[in-house]
């Protein structure tokens, strides 16, 4: 039984990428790595969309995709057996507790929280998994490009410093597939992958997130076309 | 096997034997100036060579697929224009409704329209009743900024991505007397001469170009190249008035009249990438870009080839 909801996870992962890059004839732009360089990574990317993690998944070399975790909220994905089926076997995510919205950040470190979210995202790193994360927390919904950064980004960097964090930009998803959106549009979309960034030495939270941000930031391919929202 | 099927094989073995000819130069060329794949100029001929087979091939299939080969691939042909266009406008989230049937009610229609043959309303369908019904889904949304640029850039994509593409299968639809079962062929000389005249234009513009005719536009499209490449083009047009039901004189002047919207189709597409600050519509055909920066020519020539052709050889059967 087992089994074959294994092999059931593994086609339906098939499926979901052809879909996915029928849709939005996705380009990789692989800016800052080499994508086969054999580097465990954390990706962290913006979020306005549910596809996101489909998106930098599908473009990643089959090779690697097995090995990437993409770290989603709990709450959504453990709604409903489909979901659950979806984000934990097909993708493998890993389930996080998230915060209500508007509750403040979530408890920097909790090391008496055997489900707190930094351990068990550096758990999974040290099982040799790449993160595929979303900084912003939550999905984007409105006109900002990218919302402030949570904090967890800067307890994983701290918690993992020799782990490379590649800022990945998914450009157009949220015009693909906006919110309350339940047919997506066949618009193209980009996944650009920027250069690794680090911890400094010394570096606080704050400049750590800013530089982080703004690394993701300047990966937009074309920062002023846009003007309607 | 018909006339009009032999005069077709004919010309898809003739086209065929071009690219032949076409892949062993490039061939030649890649093994004595760029064996490691180091000079970008082969590199890219190559692989607009390679390209160029699979869109034969393509080509081919419909042609042989009838009626519904040709449907279905001009079909395609728009769909993946229209996403390479709506990428690059302003619709964003609040014209999510309105794209949706701009892509999954609008597109279709209008195929099926010409399925059918219904040219009463496929040649008014979308400037008259999607022109008028769509901007009222967009008002819909409530989103009040940017509102004219978003519904005229929508507009516009869908009247060169889909009512201009849609007007090439439409030639089928053409009754010209002595010309039965022949109208594929007249298709495939369409997209024959439109192409060669942009192929034809480049080579005349390497050699010969001196002088630019939209400096600011594009540095490659130069009176000679524009003058060799739709002279030459006409001229082959002209010996390949077998395939259309038009005499040599009236073949040659048609294939003037395609060449020259084709080229001009070339410039505004230009344009439009040059205004959104992009070098080709997409990524989908290796070495071309995308599907609109192949399509561009022939998408300004079809509707009035058609409606040309229509207008002086159309005849309803008493």
């Amino acid at each position: 039984m087992a089994a074959i909801r294994a092999i059931l996870a593994r086609i339906a992962a098939r499926i979901l990428t052809f879909v996915a890059r029928a849709i939005t004839a996705v380009q990789p732009l692989w800016v800052g790595i080499d994508p086969d360089a054999p580097r465990q990574r954390v990706y962290f990317a913006n979020h306005a969309s549910h596809g996101d993690f489909i998106l930098i998944w599908s473009v990643l070399p089959p090779r690697l995709q097995r090995l990437t975790r993409p770290v989603a909220g709990a709450d959504y994905w453990q709604r409903g057996a489909l979901r659950r089926f979806i984000g934990c076997e097909v993708f493998g995510a890993l389930l996080i507790r998230r915060q209500a919205e508007g509750a403040g950040p979530l408890p920097p470190d909790g090391r008496d929280d055997p489900e707190a979210p930094i351990p068990r995202m550096a758990a999974a790193l040290d099982e040799g998994s790449s993160l595929i994360l979303f900084p912003e927390g939550t999905r984007n919904q409105g006109d900002a490009p990218l919302l402030p950064f949570r904090s967890g980004l800067y307890h994983l960097a701290r918690a993992r410093p020799q782990v490379d964090l590649v800022p990945v930009w998914i450009e157009n998803l949220n015009r693909v597939l906006p919110k309350g959106a339940v047919v997506p549009v066949p618009l193209m979309c980009k996944v650009v992958f920027g250069a690794p960034l680090h911890l400094a030495a010394g570096e606080d939270k704050a400049a750590f997130l800013a530089r982080a941000r703004a690394a993701l930031l300047a990966l937009r391919p074309r920062q002023d076309a846009q003007v309607a929202p | 096997m018909t006339a009009a099927q032999r005069d077709l094989l004919l010309v898809i073995a003739g086209i065929g034997g071009v690219l032949v000819l076409a892949s062993a130069i490039g061939w030649l060329l890649a093994r004595r100036y760029s064996p490691q794949g180091q000079n970008a100029a082969i590199e890219n001929l190559n692989d607009r060579i390679r390209a160029w087979w699979l869109m034969v091939l393509a080509l081919a299939l419909a042609f042989l697929g009838g009626r519904a080969g040709v449907i279905l691939l001009f079909a395609l042909c728009s769909l993946a224009a229209l996403r390479e266009f709506m990428t690059l406008t302003n619709a964003g989230r609040a014209d999510h409704r309105t794209l949706a049937a701009a892509f999954f009610i609008v597109l279709p229609v209008q195929f099926w329209l010409v399925w059918i043959g219904w040219y009463g309303l496929y040649a008014i369908f979308i400037p008259v009743w999607v022109f008028l019904l769509l901007p009222i889904l967009s008002v819909l949304s409530g989103e009040t900024r940017n509102y004219l640029v978003r519904v005229a850039e929508m507009q516009w994509a869908l009247m060169i991505c889909v009512f201009c593409v849609s007007h090439v299968p439409a030639l089928l639809d053409l009754q010209i007397p002595g010309h039965g079962g022949r109208n594929v062929l007249l298709i495939a000389w369409l997209v024959m001469v439109v192409q060669l005249s942009d192929v034809l234009q480049y080579v005349w513009g390497k050699l010969a170009g001196r002088h630019p005719v939209a400096p600011r536009l594009s540095p490659s499209k130069t009176v000679e190249g524009f003058l060799g490449g739709t002279l030459s083009a006409a001229l082959i047009g002209t010996a390949l008035w077998w395939m259309t039901p038009f005499r040599p004189w009236q073949a040659g002047l048609m294939a003037l009249l395609v060449c020259a919207l084709g080229f001009a189709g070339g410039l505004v597409m230009s344009e439009i990438k040059r205004d959104r600050g992009v070098k080709d519509w997409g990524h989908s055909i290796a070495g071309h870009g995308g599907f609109i920066d192949r399509l561009d020519s022939v998408v300004f020539a079809a509707p009035i080839f058609f409606h040309v052709t229509r207008y002086f050889w159309h005849q309803v059967p008493a």
